[in-house]
């Protein structure tokens, strides 16, 4: 059973330029409140990690992780 | 210690309008280089992808110059450091309480909502553009009305004061701007503003920049004027001059545009290629960042209080992709540093790229045999602005 990898934004400093949205639409959104990152799926299956290590590198704020 | 060499600072003197100025990539080739600005102010040039990442993010660089002279090939910036409102000068804290509700007007879904608008206004100028037949100004009938139509209507502004905004970017944004024009110009466009400001206060709409900044923000009326006339300004000139620059890198690759004209659903990754290897291309160096306390950077070490200026010369680098030097339309999405990184990356870039999208398949799918009707080499740029463009791109069809 491989380990699950684990989505964090760090809303403190998250500036909301939804970069994470365009780079994995089905893991990120921007909250209609505050237009900040929002993580809709903490632990995504295998398929959607290449989206998420691709928000991480994108990120301009660098407040994308992702736990492996 | 010799004296550092005088920077062949873009956008003077170029080879090609396309490319570097004169000798700026053998300036670049070994790494961080010193250089002095025609104003006497020195800095260190970063061009690698990993160096100008780290310049644009770590927090040891400052973006207020507090004061300080800025690197100018000529004329001095005609707004302060210190004026309030001014985002692009602050750090930290200060800069996201003004930046984060603003991001709330430019998110993603947001932009997705836009597009019938955007296309609708593309679709009117294409027209306007048929019906006056051949040949045609690209930047008067497309590049500039289309982004300054969209910029004020997200803004909440009559659009029928174009000619205004363009006034007023030219001195905000010109080599040479004058204060007291751009002060004259401001206050005219602040009229304007202020009115919209009034509406929205009695209404109470958020639906627009303007409504979101008068009621969800605690933006003193200072900061928001300036706010919304920099909005308005940066709106329109950089997707403007970006539209222009990257017709022609398609014109002058035929090869290329035939993969856009093939698919013209992949309108999004070709955009983000296109704006990787146009900025890339013209390698322009003007960003700085100063140096809060010795930061090593590529090898070499910042002083405390010495300037980093960073050249998008870095998304031609082969750290970021294969073959970087190379347009390649076919390429999947890299993450290039054409709107910047950092917490100061574009506030519009969302906006930018759905403009772009929409404006590079709409022209090319109603006008699949445009073309320059003079070389590219022998068509106007803009030197006197800190933005760079065509100031006029004769097409035929």
């Amino acid at each position: 059973m491989p380990k699950s990898a684990t989505v964090r934004i760090d809303q403190t400093r998250c500036i909301g330029s939804g970069q994470c949205v365009l780079a994995a639409p089905d893991v990120f959104d921007q909250s209609d409140d505050d237009g900040l990152g929002l993580v809709l799926i903490s632990e995504p299956p295998a398929e959607l990690l290449p989206g998420v290590r691709d928000a991480v590198d994108r990120c301009p704020a660098g407040v994308v992780s992702l736990e492996e | 210690m010799t004296e550092a060499a005088v920077c062949p600072v873009p956008h003077d003197n170029r080879v090609h309008p396309l490319g570097p100025p004169a000798g700026f990539e053998d300036a670049i080739s070994n790494g961080p280089v010193r250089m002095r600005w025609p104003n006497g102010v020195e800095g260190w040039i970063f061009s690698s992808y990993a160096g100008v990442r780290k310049v644009l993010s770590d927090k040891r660089f400052s973006a207020n110059r507090d004061g300080a002279p800025a690197m100018r090939t000529e004329g001095e910036p005609v707004l302060d450091s210190s004026q309030p409102g001014n985002m692009n000068a602050m750090d930290g804290e200060e800069h996201l309480r003004l930046r984060r509700p603003l991001s709330r007007g430019f998110m993603v879904k947001r932009m997705a909502e836009m597009r019938p608008r955007i296309q609708q206004i593309v679709d009117e100028h294409l027209d306007a553009m048929e019906r006056q037949g051949a040949p045609a100004d690209l930047v008067a009938s497309l590049c500039l009305p289309v982004p300054s139509l969209v910029i004020a209507d997200l803004l909440g502004v009559p659009p029928e004061h174009q000619e205004l905004f363009q006034a007023t970017a030219k001195q905000m944004l010109g080599k040479n701007g004058s204060k007291v024009e751009y002060e004259a110009l401001a206050a005219q466009l602040g009229e304007v503003i202020a009115k919209v400001v009034a509406e929205k206060k009695a209404s109470g709409d958020t639906s627009d920049m303007i409504g979101l900044m008068v009621n969800e923000t605690d933006f003193d009326q200072e900061e928001l004027m300036l706010l919304a006339i920099g909005l308005l300004v940066a709106g329109h000139e950089t997707t403007s001059n970006f539209f222009g620059l990257f017709t022609l890198t398609l014109f002058e690759r035929p090869d290329q545009l035939e993969i856009l004209q093939r698919d013209p659903s992949r309108a999004d990754v070709i955009v983000e290629e296109l704006m990787r290897y146009t900025i890339g291309r013209l390698g322009g160096a003007g960003i700085q960042r100063k140096a809060l306390e010795d930061v090593e950077v590529d090898g070499v070490t910042v002083k405390a209080g010495e300037w980093a200026v960073i050249s998008l010369h870095a998304n031609l680098d082969e750290e970021l992709c294969p073959h970087a030097g190379e347009l390649d339309l076919e390429r999947k999405a890299v993450s290039h540093l054409g709107f910047g990184f950092g917490p100061h990356q574009c506030l519009g870039a969302n906006l930018a790229r759905t403009e772009l999208q929409i404006l590079l398949q709409s022209l090319f799918t109603r006008f699949p045999n445009i073309r320059p009707a003079v070389p590219v080499t022998e068509m106007t740029f803009r030197e006197d602005m800190i933005t760079y463009g065509a100031s006029a791109i004769p097409v035929v069809w």
